[in-house]
């Protein structure tokens, strides 16, 4: 099914996107539904965007909803690995 | 006695499927008259013919979907898609436009509405149109080919594994999206919906529900059901693709419009 459900979120970083080029990550928005490449029914999709720059300033994911848990685990990991103080 | 027909012979003389056909992208006139992009496909000639809007599903105006609009042409009909995130993002890679699509809450029912009858209004339109006009859409396209039956004069709808046609969304939805329960009496069409077993959304329960209502109702219906068959079954780049599933299900089509859009 489409599940319709979409949560989105403001980011602040960066991505790298279209033509290998960098750009300023203002917005993310993430799914469950149906991918456009990857093999799976449904997957976790993670889109990083700039609104301001056009529908093509994105870079998208898809994961199956196992790595899409493990990629949170491993994040957590990661900032949690850092000094306290760094990760503010 | 004579020789066996040629496959080609036989495809020729079977129906009205053309193997010339033309393709394109064009402008129409969609919801409250704004300019669209849409996708034509259309069989050489002028003989007189039906039409078919084909509803992108909501990862797009894909590949996949103008695939499904050539095949039309290729069935005989005069067949357009039109691009349903143009307001979005005009010109964009069809991913990009629909992840856009969904960032901005998705396409409101209303739009859905004019925009499907821009398409339906182009195909009259056309020299070689029958004046029939029918609908198809796959997932979230199958619940919007409903939802224009109910609200557009046409001639016949096709419903592919529609969510929420009948059912409740889960509460937190961010996109807005009802049920067609209420619009089912107004339905102007013969409806052919197909669906599979394993789906869950819409599970079978859900299809039962929509087949009592239009039997109550006493609105022309044909379902088919298949099993080892979930959502999806028709896309041919997917996991889910069920060949016998599809391949029925696209005689099933055929034969639909050919009574419904015919003559």
């Amino acid at each position: 099914m489409c599940t319709y459900a979409t949560v989105k979120t403001t980011l602040e970083g960066s991505a790298k996107g279209p033509d290998s080029a960098w750009f300023h990550v203002t917005d993310g928005t993430v799914y469950f539904d149906h991918p456009v490449h990857a093999m799976a029914d449904h997957t976790l999709n993670i889109d990083f965007t700039d609104p301001s720059k056009g529908p093509g300033a994105r870079v998208a994911v898809e994961l199956t909803a196992a790595s899409a848990r493990e990629l949170m685990t491993a994040i957590e990991a990661a900032l949690n690995s850092a000094p306290a103080e760094m990760t503010v | 006695m004579s020789a066996p027909a040629s496959p080609t012979a036989r495809m020729i003389e079977s129906g009205p499927m053309s193997e010339s056909l033309s393709a394109e992208t064009i402008r129409i006139a969609g919801n409250d008259g704004d300019e669209i992009e849409a996708y034509i496909a259309r069989p050489t000639g002028d003989d007189s013919r039906g039409g078919v809007v084909v509803i992108h599903h909501m990862p797009g105006y894909d590949r996949g979907t103008k695939e499904i609009t050539r095949r039309f042409a290729e069935l005989g009909y005069d067949a357009i898609c039109p691009n349903l995130y143009w307001r979005q993002a005009p010109g964009a890679a069809p991913d990009d436009a629909a992840a856009a699509a969904r960032a901005q809450g998705g396409i409101p029912d209303e739009q859905l509405v004019g925009d499907v009858g821009g398409a339906a209004q182009w195909l009259r339109s056309q020299t070689s149109s029958n004046q029939k006009v029918g609908v198809i859409g796959y997932c979230s396209g199958g619940r919007q080919s409903v939802l224009a039956a109910c609200n557009l004069g046409l001639d016949a709808a096709v419903d592919c594994y529609g969510a929420f046609v009948t059912g409740t969304p889960p509460e937190g939805f961010p996109l807005k999206v009802t049920n067609l329960v209420d619009q089912l009496p107004n339905l102007s069409c013969p409806l052919l919906g197909l669906f599979g077993n394993e789906d869950s959304h819409p599970s079978p329960e859900q299809v039962d529900e929509l087949d009592k209502i239009l039997t109550d109702l006493g609105k022309p219906h044909e379902f088919h059901r298949y099993d080892d068959a979930g959502h999806a079954f028709f896309s041919v780049d997917r996991p889910a693709y069920r060949v016998a599933a599809a391949n029925d299900g696209w005689e099933r089509i055929t034969a639909f419009y050919t009574t419904n859009l015919g003559g």
